[in-house]
């Protein structure tokens, strides 16, 4: 397969960036869309020009690191996938891939396609932990939590926080990435405790670092890798709230 | 509590509230509307209960505070909404699966609504309750201000009037039917299982509150003719 790439090239944080058409050739339907960029980047390596940067690291879909806007959306025409499990198969030959970094004044751009997502650390920095000393790992079982919450739990907990629901979201909101490290927390016996100071921190932080607000379009759960669903924001929602209003 | 209103969830709480607040207006101006299809004495004795006593004044100032508060939050909220975007915009968009149009457009659809809300206090409360706070005893079309079944029938007599009030009414109705579960899942009380059922709910009673006020002002139009 044959395609023709638009790709955003910016050589540092201040410079002024601009989109540059590529060519590859001969790419195998199994490619995947990472090893197609690696192709790329070889290509332009033997030609003596600055290759594409681009974020990536597991190539499993569970480590959160690669991004990238493919032809209008986070992850690219696929549901629940990260882009390096994206496959070529999912294009026609000869089509005209146009690939982004995430855009958000939150998400400054590095280089190229690779951009600062420095400011999610910091919101889990805030409050995405419990602070206490938990010991060593406890047997299975000891402290019994119903099913429902364990699961309602690990679906939070799906979150890799790559940042496609800030890139997708039209006000650049990090809603579904708060509520899913709050939420996820907060349905275990260990996490609950804090789950109100823990809401509050997150949100003050998230709202400093010039993350929007939530206006609830369900944009971020459609392009979500992992399908966090929007009911997490809900409880995040109704824990700030309380928090709020018994302070 | 006191700083609640400076954080981004504080400011939307405020929308929920006032959203909530004139969601509750509209379905009583439906019902009172409904008066005048049965009966034009007792939509003027509904008039005249609402025209310048001292309670009506202060619902109406009430009102206006609503409309204000959620008009003003909703343009802090998008222009602070509009800067987190950053300054380059994505060259390529498509639209997410499962995303409204009215969900990414209720500032457009509010100005629709805000417009159509200018017309409407002209039409009506400018020559009805105004006309009665500044003493006059005629409004600007020589009617009597306490005449509102003969003025809402002047007004829906004109074909253009009908147009403009159902386009109003059809950018209402996309404002409510987001608005409604919206609010909701604002103020928390929503889950994966009430989701589905609260967007029901909220296209249900858009309809039946904006169909209603449709289908009244036809009924006026058609009787004029």
């Amino acid at each position: 397969m044959n395609f023709k790439l638009k790709i955003w090239r910016q050589a540092n944080a201040k410079a002024q960036g601009r989109f540059e058409t590529y060519e590859v050739k001969d790419i195998s339907a199994d490619t995947s869309f990472l090893e197609m960029l690696d192709i790329l980047n070889n290509n332009l390596i033997h030609e003596g020009k600055e290759p594409v940067a681009f974020d990536h690291d597991c190539r499993e879909g569970i480590c959160g690191m690669c991004s990238l806007h493919i032809n209008g959306e986070a992850h690219g025409p696929d549901t629940e996938i990260t882009t390096c499990q994206l496959h070529m198969r999912k294009f026609h030959d000869g089509d005209t891939i146009t690939i982004e970094p995430w855009r958000s004044a939150a998400f400054p751009v590095i280089k190229d396609l690779v951009v600062d997502r420095h400011a999610f650390d910091k919101i889990m920095q805030a409050g995405g932990f419990i602070s206490v000393n938990t010991g060593g790992v406890p047997d299975a079982n000891t402290t019994p939590i119903p099913r429902a919450d364990a699961e309602e739990s690990m679906d939070a907990a799906a979150c890799i926080g790559c940042g496609a629901c800030v890139a997708t979201c039209k006000n650049g909101s990090a809603m579904l990435f708060v509520a899913a490290r709050v939420s996820s927390l907060a349905k275990l016996p260990q996490g609950k405790v804090e789950t109100l100071s823990r809401a509050k921190a997150m949100i003050a932080k998230m709202d400093e670092l010039g993350f929007g607000g939530c206006t609830n379009t369900r944009a971020c759960e459609a392009e979500c890798p992992k399908g966090v669903s929007i009911s997490h924001i809900a409880r995040l929602n109704r824990k700030f709230l309380t928090a709020k209003f018994k302070d | 509590m006191a700083n609640i209103f400076t954080s981004s969830i504080g400011k939307k709480l405020i929308m929920s509230i006032t959203g909530a607040f004139l969601i509750l207006f509209l379905t009583f101006h439906m019902i009172m509307n409904g008066a005048l299809v049965f009966s034009d004495e007792a939509y003027d004795a509904i008039v005249r209960f609402l025209g310048a006593n001292w309670y009506a004044l202060v619902g109406t100032v009430i009102l206006a505070a609503g409309v204000v508060f959620h008009f003003v939050y909703a343009i802090i909220l998008t222009l602070g909404n509009h800067k987190a975007r950053g300054n380059i915009r994505y060259a390529e968009t498509k639209r997410e699966r499962g995303v409204e149009w009215s969900s990414k457009n209720m500032f457009v659809l509010g100005l629709v609504v805000i417009l159509g809300l200018l017309l409407h206090l002209f039409n009506f409360w400018y020559n009805m309750q105004w006309t009665e706070i500044i003493g006059a005893h005629t409004n600007s079309l020589g009617m009597s201000p306490t005449d509102g079944a003969d003025l809402v029938r002047y007004v829906f007599s004109h074909p253009g009037y009908v147009i403009a009030y159902i386009i109003w009414l059809v950018g209402l109705w996309f404002h409510l039917t987001h608005g409604m579960w919206s609010m909701m899942q604002t103020v928390g009380w929503n889950s994966k299982v009430w989701m589905k059922r609260l967007k029901c709910i909220s296209y249900i009673l858009s309809t039946i509150i904006v169909g209603a006020f449709m289908l009244i002002l036809i009924i006026l139009y058609v009787q004029s003719l």
